[in-house]
Formats: C-alpha cells, structure tokens, sequence
C-alpha cells in the first residue's frame, strides 16, 4: 500500500495537531485580517471626522447661517464673488439631486425589477445566458461614457421630442443615471428573488398556481426586504453619482419641478467648486464641505432606513 | 477626491465599480476637451537649422481661450524636439496664475492681464515673470445658428442681458420686436480671464441665472443646444464650431457701426470693445532650463503663422519687435508693462502700455484692450 511513500513523522507517531509553527503563523494572518477590518472602520471614520472640521469651516463663518443655508433657495457660491452678498441655501441643489434621482429611479426600479423577476422565475437557462453577461457589461460602462451619452444622444432626442429642453437637463442626466444604476437593481433584486427557496414555488404549483401567480403573489413578497433595499442602494448610488451630472445635468443652480431645466446637483457643485478659481482657505470653497456633509447625512440615513426595512420585512426559510 | 461618488458598498457582480471610478476619475481629470488645432506642416523657421537634442518637461496652463494657440505651438514643437514634453493645460487665467505662483508651471497663459493682486503674490512667492503678448482675440459673442431675430448688439444692450442689475428675462425684454421666450444665458466661469474682460467691458459684474462653465467647449454644446441661448467665449471657439453658432456684430461705440469679429476688424480695433491681446506669462527662473529656452523661442518664432491658424489674430509687427526685444533679454524685461511701480493698474490703452506711449502713435491703435477701470 505505501509503496515507499514516506509518511510524515508527525503522522506516524499520530499527533494530529497543529504545529507550533503553523499556529504562530496563522495567528499573524488572523491579525493581519483584523487590521485590515479595522482599516476599513478607521478609514470611514477618518473620512466622517475631515468632512465635519471642513464643513466647521463653512458653518462657523459670519457669513453663513444655518437656517438660510437649510431652507434658502438661492444657491450663488459659484456666480457671486462679494462674500457678503453670496447666497448658501441648499435648495436649488437639492432639489436639482432630487430632480435627476427621481428620474433616475423612475426608470431603474420598475426596469429593474422587471428585468430580475423575469430572470429569475422566466427565464430559459440560455436566455439567462446572454441577459445576465449583457446586464454586467451594462454595469461595466465607465459613467463618464453615460455622460456623453446624455448629452450627444438623449438631450438632442429630447429637444426633438419638445424644443423646451434645455441642452443640459435634468431628465437626461435622469435616464443616464436610470440606466447607470438599472443594472445595481436588477442584480441584487435577482439574488434576493431567487434565495426564495424552490418549495414555495412547488407549492405553489401544486395547488394549481402558474408561474405569474408564484413570481407575484409568493415570491416577491417573500423577498420584498432584499428588493426594496436593492432599490435604496440605488437611490444612495443615484444620489452619489457625480460624472453624469457633471457633463449632462448643466451648472445652473435651479429651485424648481420643472425636469426640463439645467439643474445642478449637489456632486456636480462640488465638481464645479473644484474646477473654479476660488481657493482653498475661502468660504465659498468650504460650501463644498457643507454641501458634502448634507449629501453623506442623506445618504446615511438613506442606509439606515435599509437596514431598518430589511429587518422588519426579513422572511426566514430554512 | 473621490469622483467615482456612489461607490457605497459593491457586491460580487459589481466588482466593475472601483474600476469605474478609477476610470471616470482619470477622464475626469482629462475632460477638458480642446478644438483640435490645425496645425499644417510648417515652415517656422527653427526646422531648418539643426538644433541640439533636448530633453525635458515643460507645464503650461492658463486661459482656455489660449489654450488652442500653446496647443498648436506644442504640437509643432514635437516634431523638432521629440524628447521634450508639453502638457497644455485650459484650467483658466485665475488658476494659471495661481498655479505660476506656485511655481508648479513654467508658462501660464492668460486672456487678460496680469491683475495687481496677482503680480503681489508672485512677487511674494518669490516668481519673476516675463509677460509676452501672443496674438490678438476678438471676444465673441454667440448665438444659436437658428436665432433670426438678433442682428447686432449695442453694449448697453449686452449690460440689460448680463450685468448684475439686469432685471431681463425673456428676449423681448431687450427688444420689443425679438420672441418672448426666455433667455438662456451662458458664460466663462468666474475663473476665466474672458469672464473678467467681460465684466471690465460692461463695467461691473455679471448677473446671477447665468450657466458658468470654465470648459469652453461645454458652452459651445449649451448655446448650439437651444435656439434661445447666448453666450461667449475667445473667437477660436467659434471658429471650430461656425456651423452651429452665429457670431453677433457688436456695435462699435465710437463710430456706431455694427461689426463682426472677423480678422482685419479685430487686428485694426474695429472689433471693438471686445478686440482684447492674449498673453503668455513666463516663469522667468524655468528659462534656466534648455528646452524652456528652446520652447519659448519656438512659440515666439511659430506664433505669428499658428494663432491665424487656430483663428486668432496675428499682433501688429512694432508689438512683435518688442516681444522679440523681451524675449531675447529676459533680465531687462521682467515685470508686467499694465502695472505701475507700486503695482497698480495703469490706465491706457494695450499699445500705449505695452509699447511705451512714444511708440504708440505711430501703430494704428487697437485702444480699449487693456483700459483700466476696476478689474477683478
């Protein structure tokens, strides 16, 4: 049987532990794991703690008050150089994000969503095949490519459509986004529809269901917490999307419904802000802190509502 | 900076994302897209001798309006001395200054002078400068190809549209006559020497609801975009896209008549307020180097033939002799010929400053283009 293959020592006398020297080294390694974890911890914090001192900056100044800054619908950092006359109210920018994200979530949810039900409950393996590849290469597309596309394509498309679009606009910048985060929505929402487990389906079946009636009435529901935060994480990666807007949603700060108009976002202020003259150490750069630090506060709460939803809507198989 | 914005937390099948950003951060930073220049093979004088070998980095940045002209300079320069780098830069005439105070830069090209607070915190940073005028642009003002309504404009006209106290919104708030839709104003950033030549124009700045944008090409794209749009920008810009802008005569205050920015109209100051000279600031400490020698001297050399070219205006041959003076004796020449000893504004027009006022009668004057009032 053993055919001159030598066993290891430690074998033969059966000590079936391990070495002192493989003990030491995995300790090292589990400590380097733990370092890097905590890196990550240290790092967001380092983040949250820089974007509170810059944004101190901002909101201590004389010349900001919180109150305008929170309900005023002027936003003129970028046009105005007289600090005194400069107006901080975060509306038009605000409202501008809300604009483009509305837009954009007007399209990825419903595609989405649309899209993973029918890949996961519809679909033959080889239509599976090519839409899943296509969907990842969607979501492979630098967004700098989305921009262009919203300006060159959409925007004209639009204006075609009714002449009064604005060349930059928020429903332009809107769809790009959409399509930009549609490939984020349909894949999480797939993962979640298809961890609904294969019996409920059977039983379905076997009282007499078909297949709409289990994809709607048993499975969505099932995985409602994994779909609906699939949906937030794409509203918080709409939020936060910055190139799009920047080439195709204009630099005109607007307070308005309207979604024909320029409407710059919070993101594409703070790309604009950095490309301007106005230097470091100014009021008018620190805005950008300020902005920044409103934009993570919406964010986060964003990811606390998350995980607050999937939570309460969690459904447990075994 | 992190640009790649919503990154938030990726799963599995979104390992793309970080590379997205990383991507879209590195196009970011190079978006800035520029009119192609269209530099023919050349005759400038420095391809016949046989010159030395140099190697090295040059760093220009500045003004997006002269941006085309150190492009075309840059491109051409390559041929004769491949070894050496250029990087032009459009970041705008405020942030080439800066970045010339900084000394991160060996040139900064500017649309306007160089302001008094700018020459303090050079002279603070301890950077002497030479200042070398490099062609003459005629600041136009543009509108979509399809608007009929807008023959000429007055600048009084242009103060109702953009000046601070305008109270305009739709077209026939100017003119009773032209379409009552509302105006889509688009203008250079506050960074921008040709915003600040503006706001010298109509004495007094510009107005907020204005779409600010440094990159020149982005407002080529809003003012083609909408037939109720105007805007402005350097002549070049305009060059590059005739088929789908149209420059408006601007009517010249002192006789009354309407002109465009064409190329004799500007070179003679008919163009005017809006002729204005385009400059190139160089760090005088860099010119210790060969291959910004060599640069400098091919940039004066190819000048006069490449900024026709790109759609600038060549500068009169006396401005050229005194470039060429500046150039071939840097020491005597350092200094900004717009700012008096104590670093002030002068007052007077580009070719009385630049030239001396006893040389300036005998040019036939582009007046108007340096003139003092308040500056930004």
């Amino acid at each position: 049987m053993n055919r001159g293959l030598p066993i290891p020592s430690a074998l033969e006398q059966k000590r079936y532990r391990p070495t002192g020297s493989a003990r030491r080294s995995e300790r090292v390694v589990v400590a380097l794991l733990m370092a890097c974890a905590l890196g990550t911890i240290a790092l967001s914090v380092l983040i949250v703690l820089m974007l509170l001192r810059e944004s101190w900056s901002f909101f201590s100044s004389p010349n900001v008050s919180l109150t305008q800054f929170l309900f005023g619908t002027r936003w003129t950092a970028l046009e105005v150089r007289d600090l005194e006359k400069v107006e901080f109210g975060i509306w038009p920018l605000l409202s501008g994000t809300l604009r483009v994200t509305g837009i954009a979530m007007l399209i990825a949810w419903p595609m989405g969503l649309i899209t993973a039900i029918y890949l996961s409950e519809f679909a033959s393996n080889r239509v599976r095949k090519i839409l899943k590849p296509s969907l990842e290469i969607l979501a492979g597309i630098p967004t700098v490519v989305f921009g262009y596309f919203a300006v060159l394509l959409i925007s004209p498309g639009l204006q075609w459509f009714s002449p009064s679009f604005d060349t930059f606009n928020a429903t332009s910048a809107g769809i790009a986004v959409g399509i930009l985060c549609l490939p984020l929505v349909c894949s999480l929402a797939e993962d979640a529809l298809s961890a609904v487990p294969t019996s409920l389906r059977e039983a379905v079946y076997s009282l007499g269901g078909t297949r709409m009636n289990t994809a709607l009435n048993v499975v969505l529901p099932s995985a409602l917490s994994g779909v609906i935060s699939a949906m937030l994480l794409a509203f918080s990666r709409a939020l936060g999307e910055t190139m799009v807007v920047a080439l195709a949603a204009g630099t005109l700060a607007t307070f308005t419904l309207d979604p024909r108009q320029q409407s710059q976002t919070m993101t594409g202020f703070i790309v604009e802000m950095l490309k301007s003259d106005l230097e470091y150490g100014t009021v008018q750069y620190y805005s950008l802190f300020g902005v920044a630090l409103a934009l993570f506060v919406i964010t986060f709460v964003m990811t606390l509502l998350g995980q607050l939803i999937r939570r309460r809507y969690r459904e447990v198989y075994q | 900076m992190a640009f790649s914005g919503g990154c938030i937390r990726f799963s599995a099948q979104f390992r793309y994302f970080p590379i997205m950003g990383v991507l879209c951060f590195f196009t970011l930073v190079g978006c800035g897209g520029q009119p192609s220049a269209e530099t023919k093979k050349g005759n400038g004088a420095a391809d016949k001798a046989p010159v030395p070998a140099l190697r090295g980095n040059i760093q220009v940045d500045g003004s997006s309006t002269v941006r085309p002209i150190g492009e075309a300079v840059a491109k051409r320069y390559a041929e004769v001395q491949s070894q050496v780098q250029v990087d032009v830069g459009g970041r705008g005439t405020g942030n080439g200054f800066k970045r010339l105070i900084a000394k991160e830069i060996d040139f900064s090209q500017a649309s306007r002078p160089v302001t008094p607070n700018e020459a303090k915190l050079l002279k603070e940073a301890g950077v002497e400068f030479l200042e070398v005028p490099v062609a003459y642009d005629g600041l136009t003002i543009v509108v979509h190809s399809a608007n009929d309504w807008v023959k000429e404009l007055t600048v009084e006209q242009l103060k109702k549209i953009y000046a601070e106290d305008a109270t305009a919104q739709n077209w026939s708030d100017i003119d009773p006559s032209w379409p009552n839709e509302p105006m889509k104003l688009f203008a250079p950033g506050t960074g921008s020497g040709t915003y600040d030549y503006f706001c010298e124009v109509i004495g007094g700045k510009l107005r907020t609801g204005i779409s600010l944008n440094e990159d020149d090409n982005a407002l080529v794209t809003g003012v083609s975009g909408n037939q109720y749009s105007i805007g402005f920008f350097g002549v070049a810009y305009f060059e590059e896209n005739r088929s789908k802008l149209r420059a408006i005569p601007i009517v010249n205050p002192k006789t009354g008549v309407a002109v465009l920015p064409e190329r004799e109209a500007i070179e003679k100051n008919d163009y005017s307020p809006f002729s204005r000279p385009l400059f190139v600031y160089v760090n005088r400490q860099s010119l210790d180097r060969a291959e910004v020698r060599s640069f400098l001297k091919y940039y004066i050399e190819s000048a006069p033939e490449l900024v026709q070219n790109v759609g600038y205006v060549k500068l009169p041959s006396d401005v050229w002799t005194k470039v060429n003076e500046i150039v071939a004796n840097p020491q005597a020449n350092l200094g900004s010929r717009f700012l008096n000893a104590n670093g002030e504004k002068k007052e007077g027009s580009f070719l009385e400053l630049f030239l001396g006022q006893s040389d300036a009668a005998k040019s036939e004057a582009p007046a108007g283009a340096a003139t003092g009032q308040e500056g930004q």
